[in-house]
């Protein structure tokens, strides 16, 4: 069924026309990509202060209130950008298992992090009260980015339909 | 010369690895992809300082301080695999524009640096007292900056379409 409807996307029109202009590909990717730099350098910075090994001046509502809102404003435009290069080839990424696999891991980064956000601000101090936890998250997160932007660039490598 | 300089590298043991190998290349790129994000993500978080846009509650000095150790540690890891991934093909990047225009920005925005440190940096402490307004120096070097390592990025990801 997936096949199918890759099949379908790329014959509409909006997809016909971004492959057959040779710029909207590069371009959209390097929008992408640099949209990336910003939600994942936000996430580290937030996930090592959690961990605490960076950051520590800062109180951690400081340092989430200061990337946070970047994170989630970015991760539209990734949305856009993302769709787009899906529009222009469904078939590189809805029928290739790493596609799949970046998703996923994206589910659990944002699960996470939103889970994160809203301990912070319901219950005040939790974070700095379970250290340990807040370590065991602050790994887990920054795995999981790391997962994402390598499984990103390695959907371009593998067998797809 | 050159061309033997670039066959020589090519030649490395290094070189033929990352040519010859199905997994390695994208391996390391990946790594590369993960450092350069964090380079240029982490000198936007000071650029956007040093432009008085963001974090203006903070030292700049102390931002530096701060997020300056891990820009660096990344930028060492994106110029090794960088290196790498370079070596795999040497002659054929250094034949393509967008490579030799990378190269280029890069050594803008290590000029633009080198210049903002022995220039507005060095009087930091003048201007850093809270709420710091950075001088029209500062503000030029960030702007620079930023713009440089956006164009480093947009040659790097065009040179996989050359």
């Amino acid at each position: 069924m997936i096949r199918e409807f890759c099949v379908w996307l790329a014959a509409t029109s909006f997809s016909q026309q971004i492959q057959n202009a040779f710029w909207v590909i590069p371009t959209v990717q390097i929008v992408h990509i640099v949209s990336i730099a910003i939600v994942m350098t936000s996430m580290a910075m937030l996930d090592l202060r959690l961990i605490g090994i960076a950051g520590r001046r800062q109180s951690l509502e400081a340092m989430a209130d200061r990337f946070l809102p970047w994170v989630w404003v970015t991760l539209i435009v990734l949305l856009c950008s993302g769709s787009i290069l899906i529009i222009a080839e469904p078939g590189r990424d809805l029928q290739n298992v790493v596609f799949w696999t970046k998703m996923s891991l994206l589910a659990t980064a944002l699960i996470l992090t939103a889970t994160f956000q809203r301990v912070l601000h319901r219950n005040k101090g939790y974070w700095e009260r379970h250290r340990a936890v807040a370590a065991l998250l602050g790994s887990v997160s920054l795995l999981t980015w790391v997962g994402i932007v390598a499984a990103g660039r390695w959907i371009a490598y593998v067998e797809h339909g | 010369m050159i061309k033997q300089l670039l066959a020589d590298i090519e030649a490395t043991p290094w070189g033929t690895a990352v040519r010859e190998s199905t997994w390695l290349f994208p391996t390391i790129e990946s790594i590369h992809v993960l450092m350069l994000v964090l380079v240029v993500g982490s000198i936007m978080v000071v650029d956007l300082r040093l432009l008085n846009l963001t974090s203006r509650n903070r030292s700049v000095k102390e931002l530096t301080d701060e997020v300056l150790p891990w820009t660096w540690t990344a930028f060492v890891g994106a110029a090794i695999t960088g290196t790498l991934l370079f070596s795999s093909s040497a002659s054929k990047y250094w034949g393509i524009w967008q490579f030799e225009a990378k190269m280029a920005m890069l050594a803008l925005a290590a000029l633009n640096m080198g210049l903002f440190h022995i220039g507005a940096f060095r009087s930091v402490a003048q201007w850093d007292r809270a709420p710091a307004r950075p001088p029209l120096a500062a503000k030029l070097a960030g702007g620079i900056s930023l713009c440089a390592w956006v164009i480093v990025i947009a040659l790097g990801r065009w040179i996989g379409f050359a």
